[in-house]
């Protein structure tokens, strides 16, 4: 397993979407990105595997950065994201 | 009987008729080409070259047969670009190349011909299931398999067609019959349904085919109307009755139920529907969205009407599923 936690170092916002599956933390994201600021950034800790996969469409699709994936400190996959608008 | 079948599906398809078999469906026809190939070509080597969005059932002979697997990245709409393809090709030991003629979920078309024309003497299997009567198969195959039922015709009969010359051996235990390519007995009156299926399909499929890219065009423009729509799939190279969508923060199976209720049938090619939770890898090689997918085909006999009640009722159907997430 990659280090855990903080390899793209610390968020203003993580969701705990553990659990969950697809399309729920893509709809956290969607719900929540608009409690950071702009330039701010948020994780996505979810352990459905689709989620690799729409967090960075999602980011495409509303104009968001994909910063990119590590590892919360119970190995679950975080996804990165950096709000631009 | 069964060699008037084989005569009118060979001539449907370009190929001759003691080149066409009939297999018991068009996943039997991708395992035994495919297989066969890489048994033909064992002492070249054991590596296979394919698309990343081939179907699963070249995927799972490939994995069946072992050896080793290169898979050709595609682009945004799930094309592969030539140049990748045959530079995967030009390396040591590849013995088989695989490259579907348009692919299965999002209707693109593959630039099979020219990838055949550049690859030598290594051998292509074209998996024609989605494509085959409703666009020419492609030129230079040495294998090509097809799906009676996906062109219309009965479930339950597939067509494997081994160029003449090329390097195939039955990867299977043989059978003392006519047909050495195949098993058991074929199933006579429905090879004879499908290639009537074919023959019809192919004879109209000139007019149904500009009919059918008109009302996708349509279809692609107005879904785009509801927010977060992304229609995946090239717009141009693409097979004409095949459209698929995908709607953000949309559960798929949510979507199938209510569009049900609407009178549309859709498939969704969402992990959420689907047996496994594994999202499609036709969408994750494209970088596209991987829920909230609808797959539209269009019959014979979609209209003007339908495509545009269809219009008419999705953008209310997305937004009462949004609105119920909380979005």
């Amino acid at each position: 397993m990659s280090e855990p936690h903080e390899g793209l170092g610390p968020v203003e916002l993580e969701l705990d979407c553990r659990g969950q599956l697809c399309p729920l933390p893509v709809i956290a994201l969607g719900r929540r990105v608009g409690e950071v600021a702009v330039g701010a950034r948020v994780a996505v800790v979810a352990d459905d595997v689709a989620a690799r996969h729409d967090v960075p469409a999602w980011c495409r699709m509303r104009g968001q950065e994909y910063v990119g994936e590590d590892v919360a400190a119970d190995g679950v996959p975080r996804y990165v994201v950096r709000r631009l608008s | 009987m069964l060699d008037n079948a084989r005569e009118v599906v060979a001539e449907c398809l370009g190929a001759r008729p003691d080149e066409v078999s009939f297999t018991a469906s068009g996943t039997e026809a991708v395992h035994r080409g495919l297989l066969g190939l890489l048994r033909g070509r064992r002492r070249a080597g054991d590596r296979l070259v394919h698309a990343a969005v081939e179907h699963s059932a070249v995927l799972h002979a490939a994995a069946w047969a072992g050896g080793e697997h290169v898979s050709v990245p595609v682009d945004r709409h799930g094309r592969v670009s030539p140049d990748d393809f045959v530079a995967a090709c030009a390396g040591p030991g590849v013995a088989v190349a695989a490259l579907q003629a348009a692919n299965h979920e999002v209707g693109t078309c593959q630039p099979v011909a020219e990838v055949a024309s550049r690859i030598g003497e290594v051998p292509l299997l074209v998996d024609a299931c989605a494509s085959a009567g409703r666009v020419p198969l492609p030129a230079g195959w040495a294998v090509a398999a097809a799906s009676a039922h996906k062109w219309g015709g009965p479930a339950g009969v597939g067509v494997l067609a081994v160029r003449k010359g090329a390097r195939w051996r039955n990867p299977f235990p043989g059978d003392d019959r006519v047909d050495e390519r195949t098993a058991g007995f074929e199933n006579v009156p429905a090879a004879l349904a499908a290639a009537a299926a074919l023959r019809a399909v192919v004879e109209e499929r000139a007019e149904v085919g500009a009919r059918q890219r008109a009302l996708l065009d349509r279809i692609r423009h107005g879904v785009q109307v509801v927010p977060d729509v992304e229609v995946v799939g090239d717009p141009e190279d693409r097979l004409p009755h095949v459209l698929t969508f995908s709607c953000l923060y949309v559960d798929g199976e949510a979507l199938v139920d209510r569009l049900a209720r609407h009178g549309f049938a859709v498939a969704s090619g969402s992990a959420c529907t689907a047996s496994s939770l594994e999202p499609s890898h036709v969408l994750t090689a494209m970088g596209a969205l991987t829920h909230g997918n609808v797959r539209l085909s269009l019959t014979r006999d979609t209209d003007e009407a339908d495509v545009e009640r269809f219009l008419e009722v999705l953008p209310g159907v997305v937004a009462g599923i949004r609105a119920e997430a909380g979005l």
